[in-house]
């Protein structure tokens, strides 16, 4: 932060010893003015001069990264929405309200011995078999059979989308090859190389994929 | 990779603890600095403002008092702000805000702002106005952490000083930790959040038609404003419900990580500062290294338990680590290392639901909390809870050699052995009888929607020993948000904030009127290994003495649960 000096000059170190005191009477015009003023200070000044910097630098974070496809607000990169549609790439499953509800995060809070916990995550990995065609006793990924903590997780893990790849791909009439393709541009993490684990953006994958292959144009 | 990461983490928080604490310390000390020549006139002008004489400082009982006096004033401005917030003006719109603000909730969310608890009973944008969250929250974020880093800053002055009858002046204090500490880096590291994709906008939740053609209302606002401070100020609260789980609160890996650099950095800086002050900077670097080993040890028993496929879905042919209740892109180790470091730096910006970790990996961060804080811990309350149990490690060492129990000259006497005392017992003197009457009382257990059994009885463990901790995290399977609740938490923080505060700087107060005595062949030495296994030994004793039969009842139990 700065560069350490371990003997300052003189004439500037601490205060003499014992210094001048204050009085308790002395303290009541800092209680009343200071705690209006520097709660101005640090709650409407800050966030301006914030405001004034981040806004214009970043407009498009700013508003919430939301995504505008022919004149209509879609959703937001970061916020998951629900697909159920074989042709897309499917979340998390979402306990944010009644699911995907992005004005009531939550996760499920289900503790690891509640018995509601592992009914869901046996029916939800039953499920995900059934839709996607795999075995009885393939491995499902975690995430896909899990609620994340806010509930509106905007990825997915690219083992879950893997396992995808071959539905979207049949639905879309494109080749596996390229959808994996797309899953790869897709696919985001670790930042920096160590910080995090990778994940996949559903809703920008299935943007790419619905330029690339419409949903109503292939059925 | 996720053991890079805790590496490269750590490694960064300890590089950075000599020059930040260095600094701290001449910010204190009023020494010149860099940005002085922006922020003393700013400086000068605040005191003109306020009828502060900067010169002229204060007994360790007016320090106390102002202290105490600030602490209230903002909670009853808070209190009232809240209570008139549906007349605001601004968004989000009303049909949005579904949570009532009760008067309970009210005085509970005041309390908990202004003792940087940050204890949410209540989803943010399910309740609070835009300018709640700014002029509210956002600005008790800072002045809660600055006041808490004043009194720390006190506390060390106490040892600092000789035959000394005052600590400092409370409002230069305040004043030079918001201006050359948390407004400018704040600042810098909200600019990061919004470039790394936290929203700062005032417009109404945006209505969304998606791809498969549904509504979906998503909620908007200035988040970035509250999330940066949220973590610097180590107070925690979040802006949506789901806290630094929500994408919106915290997008990235990066974002998450400026975050935990924001909540360990300063208050691992502080014993450096300290050692520095008192002129002993071993003893510093000891507290440091007490600090970096239970840290260590937490993050390795957190990492065991949720890295491994979750023991009861394993024969349910699922894949990975335990993921119920945390996010994708931060994975398993985000996440653990996230609970670490917010368990113990008084921060309770969780970014994965505590309510679904495996037992073992709850039990961490309620341990972190219940053992004080003592690994970074908050803004000045980190540093004197760790040097309250270096003390009663020190006063047990004299007893078993039988010798006047120093530490770094100053002597341990039954007045200040009493005080020591004092502070070490009030955390479980609070959160086991309010514990004990939540699990008895059928008000207590209506709160328990979710999950019952021990998880049940660990959730309200959690719930006291959070806001005692003035950390404020939670299981949020707790309903939380009802009279009895509201009112006992409250209870909870204030004795967090205010009742371990007082009896630090009272002992400050009688270790600075102290002389300081040469050391001599009896003394124990204050920055040994010897001296720091005393420290740990002593922090996992009086923790397994105080807390080992709730713990028994709560995770441990739940561990060899079916």
């Amino acid at each position: 932060m700065i560069p350490p000096q371990e003997s300052p000059p003189k004439e500037v170190s601490a205060p003499p010893l014992p210094a001048t005191r204050t009085d308790l009477r002395a303290q009541l015009r800092p209680l009343l003015l200071g705690v209006p003023l520097l709660t101005l200070l640090t709650g409407a000044v800050f966030p301006l001069v914030l405001a004034a910097f981040a806004r214009p630098l970043f407009p498009d974070r700013a508003d919430g990264s939301l995504i505008v496809r022919d004149g209509v607000v879609v959703g937001s990169e970061l916020i998951a929405q629900n697909f159920s549609r074989p042709g897309y790439f499917h979340p998390r499953p979402s306990s944010a309200g009644d699911g995907y509800d992005a004005a009531a995060s939550n996760g499920s809070n289900l503790g690891p011995a509640n018995p509601k916990l592992r009914e869901a995550v046996r029916d939800l990995a039953e499920a995900y078999r059934h839709t996607n065609g795999l075995p009885p006793d393939a491995a499902v990924p975690i995430d896909a059979v899990t609620r994340s903590g806010s509930g509106l997780d905007p990825h997915i893990s690219p083992a879950n989308a893997a396992l995808q790849t071959a539905r979207v791909a049949r639905e879309r009439r494109l080749a596996e090859e390229d959808v994996r393709r797309l899953v790869a541009e897709h696919t985001l993490g670790p930042q920096l190389g160590f910080l995090g684990a990778p994940h996949v953006n559903v809703l920008a994958l299935n943007l790419a994929l619905d330029r690339a292959a419409p949903l109503s144009a292939a059925r | 990779m996720r053991w890079l990461e805790y590496a490269v983490f750590l490694g960064l928080v300890v590089a950075l603890a000599r020059p930040v604490g260095l600094y701290l310390a001449r910010v204190f000390e009023g020494q010149p600095t860099f940005p002085d020549r922006i922020l003393r006139p700013a400086e000068r002008l605040l005191y003109r403002l306020l009828g502060v004489s900067p010169e002229r400082e204060m007994t360790p009982g007016i320090y106390l008092l102002s202290f105490l006096a600030f602490g209230a004033l903002c909670t009853l401005l808070l209190f009232v702000l809240l209570l008139v917030q549906q007349w605001l003006p601004g968004g989000p719109d009303d049909r949005h805000l579904s949570t009532p603000m009760t008067p309970d909730l009210a005085a509970n969310t005041a309390v908990s702002f202004s003792t940087t608890t940050t204890w949410q009973a209540y989803g943010g944008e399910s309740t609070l106005r835009y300018l709640t969250q700014l002029v509210g929250l956002v600005a008790q974020n800072f002045l809660g952490g600055a006041a808490g880093l004043a009194v720390g800053m006190a506390f060390i002055r106490g040892f600092a000083r000789e035959k000394a009858t005052t600590l400092g002046n409370f409002w230069v204090d305040l004043v030079r930790g918001l201006l050359w500490v948390l407004l400018p880096l704040s600042l810098v590291g909200s600019l990061l959040l919004v470039w790394q994709g936290v929203p700062l906008n005032l417009s109404p939740y945006a209505e969304a038609q998606t791809l498969e053609g549904s509504p979906q209302t998503i909620a908007q606002g200035p988040v970035a404003a509250l999330e940066f401070i949220k973590n610097f100020g180590t107070n925690g609260g979040g802006f949506f419900n789901a806290n630094g789980a929500h994408p919106y609160a915290n997008p990235t890996p990066l974002a998450n990580f400026l975050g935990l650099l924001a909540i360990a950095i300063v208050p691992a800086s502080l014993p450096i500062t300290f050692g520095h002050m008192v002129r002993r900077p071993r003893a510093g670097w000891l507290l440091l290294a007490v600090m970096v080993v239970l840290f260590v040890a937490g993050l390795v028993v957190c990492d065991r338990a949720e890295s491994a496929v979750p023991q009861r879905l394993a024969d349910l042919g699922v894949d990975g680590g335990n993921m119920e209740g945390k996010e994708v892109r931060f994975g398993v180790g985000d996440s653990v290392l996230t609970a670490v470091v917010t368990s113990n730096g008084a921060t309770g910006s969780y970014n994965s639901m505590y309510d679904s970790y495996q037992p073992l990996g709850a039990l961490v961060p309620l341990l972190n909390m219940l053992l004080g804080e003592v690994v970074f811990g908050g803004l000045g309350s980190g540093l004197y809870s760790m040097v309250m149990v270096a003390l009663v490690g020190v006063f047990m060492g004299g007893l078993m050699v039988g010798r006047t129990p120093e530490y770094l000259g100053k002597t341990i006497g039954a007045a200040e052995a009493k005080l020591v005392a004092l502070f070490a017992l009030l955390t479980p003197l609070v959160v086991l009888p309010l514990t004990g009457l939540a699990a008895a009382t059928e008000a207590g257990r209506a709160g328990l929607v979710t999950n019952d059994g021990p998880r049940g009885f660990t959730e309200i463990l959690f719930a006291y020993a959070s806001c005692m901790a003035n950390n404020g995290q939670t299981m949020a399977g707790l309903n939380a948000n009802s009279v009895f609740y509201n009112l006992t938490t409250l209870l909870a923080m204030a004795a967090g904030r205010f009742a371990l505060a007082t009896l630090a700087l009272m002992l400050a107060g009688r270790f600075a009127a102290q002389g300081r005595k040469e050391p001599t062949i009896g003394t124990l030495p204050c920055d040994t290994v010897t001296f720091g296994v005393l420290v740990l030994g002593t922090v996992v004793l009086v923790g397994a003495l105080c807390f080992l039969p709730a713990l028994a009842l709560g995770p441990i139990a739940e561990h060899f649960q079916p």
